[in-house]
């Protein structure tokens, strides 16, 4: 009996102690998503006056023909596969690097930081300025060494629009996944390296056979983090090239954003919010379930 | 198979800081040698430059008759147990005894020939399929053992591989390593700081302090001629009782006693060496002129005898002594015998034995 309304008593305080941050969720998280899957059913756009018009699933048909949806689609997957593939390929580089002793590796370690520290706008500005087909320092460089003849208008050229955006994120993030890396590196104990070394191994298999099975965990962190982020990407590209040319560099954030913003089609906006929202959920519950599963087979190992 | 020898080996990492001064000593084939000394003494120095873990700064590294000391750890066909184990977590307990033989390219019949044979011997058939992360303590330091023996190498080193066990497991595992390397056919060089470890598993020991060989000897002899002031006072656990006392000529000065000395010699003062345990009562009938009086001022139980601490009659000199713990010892006073065989005469100066 006693125990019983103890344990009661305590359920109670704990809601209470709950209960601010559940609001909290409710009303950023839960209620903004309900309300898009709901705004999605329905037709609300300069055609209806603005008005809400329940149209069922119309709005979704509609994105199966969307030429416009599916490019958006397509560069937004090339600008998140490309972009996270170099971060994590240069990151890992540059970990390694830090991870060996040497003089001023603070400070390498502090430079190396700093592009992730700047405020995105920034960086996006001097990237444009760099791929600036007249005054831009790439051009400079290029001509320079006589591979190009004339400036090439990086911005401008639908080939090469995306590349030009992919660099910039690159040279923001990598700093990003280095030192998350970093932080895996330096969990792995130094004398498996030696016991490795005496069974034979060169440095080359030893990366292979340690290093990169023991950083599995962090690897896989950090794409999770950047998958999110990039396959959400908006301040940069919107910056840099607005979308464009030609719709070349217009991800599904941007498409969005002139959905609703610039041609006030609410219902439709809502739709692409509820797809986006689908996959990107999708993805990240792929990555938390591999993660766990190699947490099970590893985690076993680190316990001591 | 092939002797391992260490030729006036020296590491210096800084002018202060000189790990090793110079040691040259050899490893006969079925040798199990322990390098004793207290933590700084350049004991793990020495296991890493055999290893290849690091260079030395002068001085070589032989294996039979090929000079290994500019050769890469891979290159040198040793295996090495490690304090920590280092069992690679990712792998398991078979993928971890094949790893080093996969890198050497053997045919994996032939791995898998040697990993049954050891692991069948070291008692582990269950648990190939496992995590290192599965398994207890004494179970992972095992794997380890096993992954050094599938090797076959020409040398063993094992580095403090006990000190990880609570006690009652290392007393088993210590007595299991005995035999385990009893039928190996290669020199095996052990490090520790635990002299009962060292005592027991060793056919010869060296004591290292400060960098410096102490001494190099079976480990009897250790026990019962030590080279120095710093051996005697390091092996022996309850610590030998070492006294600087006045020296006249054919005597030491304890007091009123007159301790004998073997011969005499020419020296202001010397130190004399006995263990507690060579402490013996006076019977009744014995000369009471080489007895010495003197006052119990503290009584440890150690279970198995009592361990006094006699303040010797009108003398500041203390003396400890292990009797049997069949009466009570407080506060008595008794009178102790100094057997002149069990005594060991060290000069103060240089610390160096002199009989």
């Amino acid at each position: 009996m006693r125990q019983d309304s103890l344990r009661q008593r305590e359920q109670r305080t704990g809601w209470w102690l709950v209960a601010p941050a559940l609001l909290f969720l409710i009303l950023i998280y839960a209620y903004p998503i309900a309300r898009s899957i709901g705004l999605s059913l329905f037709s609300q756009n300069l055609g209806t006056e603005l008005q809400p018009v329940f149209t069922g699933l119309s709005n979704y048909s509609r994105m199966a023909v969307d030429g416009r949806f599916w490019q958006s689609l397509g560069n937004t997957t090339l600008f998140t596969v490309l972009s996270v593939l170099l971060e994590l390929l240069l990151g890992l580089g540059i970990a390694l690097v830090l991870n060996r002793s040497f003089r001023g590796r603070g400070v390498v370690r502090t430079i190396a930081l700093l592009p992730w520290a700047l405020p995105t706008a920034l960086i996006a500005t001097t990237w444009t300025w760099i791929f600036n087909d007249q005054f831009g320092v790439w051009n400079d460089l290029l001509l320079r060494l006589g591979l190009i003849q004339t400036g090439v208008n990086w911005l401008g050229d639908p080939n090469w629009a995306l590349w030009t955006v992919i660099a910039a994120d690159v040279w923001k993030t990598t700093p990003f996944i280095a030192i998350l890396l970093l932080a895996g590196l330096q969990s792995i104990p130094a004398d498996l390296y030696e016991a490795h070394a005496i069974d034979g191994a060169t440095a080359w298999q030893s990366f292979w056979q340690i290093t990169l099975p023991l950083l599995l965990p962090q690897i896989l962190i950090a794409s999770l983090f950047r998958f999110a982020q990039a396959f959400g990407i908006f301040d940069l590209i919107q910056v840099m090239t607005g979308g464009g040319p030609g719709g070349a560099t217009e991800t599904v954030s941007i498409y969005i954003y002139a959905t609703i913003m610039r041609y006030l089609d609410f219902g439709y906006g809502a739709a692409l919010v509820v797809v986006t929202f689908v996959i990107l959920s999708l993805a990240v519950a792929l990555a938390a379930w591999g993660l766990t599963r190699l947490r099970a087979a590893h985690n076993l190992g680190d316990s001591r | 198979m092939a002797k391992l020898s260490l030729r006036n080996l020296n590491k210096t990492f800084a002018p202060q800081v000189v790990p090793l001064k110079d040691l040259s000593l050899e490893v006969e084939d079925g040798e199990f040698l322990t390098l004793l000394g207290p933590s700084g003494c350049g004991k793990s120095t020495t296991l890493r430059l055999i290893a290849g873990l690091e260079q030395p700064t002068q001085g070589e590294i032989w294996i039979g008759d090929r000079d290994v000391t500019q050769q890469p750890p891979g290159d040198r066909n040793i295996a090495m147990v490690f304090q920590s184990y280092a069992l690679y977590p990712h792998m398991s307990v078979y993928d971890n005894m094949a790893s080093g033989l996969r890198l050497k390219r053997m045919p994996a019949t032939e791995i898998h020939h040697r990993i049954d044979e050891v692991s069948q011997f070291l008692g582990l058939d269950g648990l190939m399929q496992r995590k290192p992360g599965q398994l207890s303590g004494g179970q992972r330091q095992r794997v380890a053992l096993a992954r050094a023996l599938v090797r076959r190498p020409d040398v063993f080193l094992l580095d403090e591989p006990l000190s990880n066990l609570d006690a009652l497991l290392r007393e088993q595992v210590r007595a299991e390593l005995k035999q385990i390397f009893a039928d190996q056919p290669t020199p095996i060089v052990y490090v520790t700081h635990d002299q009962t470890e060292a005592m027991t598993l060793s056919t010869r020991v060296a004591v290292l302090n400060e960098g410096l060989l102490q001494q190099l000897d079976s480990p009897k002899r250790i026990y019962t001629r030590p080279a120095n002031r710093f051996v005697a006072s390091f092996i022996g656990s309850p610590q030998m009782n070492l006294l600087s006392l006045p020296c006249q000529g054919e005597y030491a000065l304890l007091g009123r006693y007159k301790v004998p000395l073997p011969q005499p010699i020419r020296l202001p003062e010397v130190v004399l060496g006995i263990r507690p345990e060579h402490l013996r009562l006076a019977r009744p009938g014995e000369t009471l002129a080489l007895a010495l009086q003197g006052q119990v001022m503290l009584v440890e139980n150690l279970g198995m005898s009592d361990l006094l601490s006699i303040q010797i009659e009108n003398t500041p000199y203390w003396l400890r002594a292990l009797l049997s713990p069949d009466q009570s010892w407080a506060d008595r006073q008794i009178s102790l015998m100094l057997p002149s065989e069990s005594l060991h005469w060290f000069d103060p100066q240089t610390g160096d034995r002199l009989f």
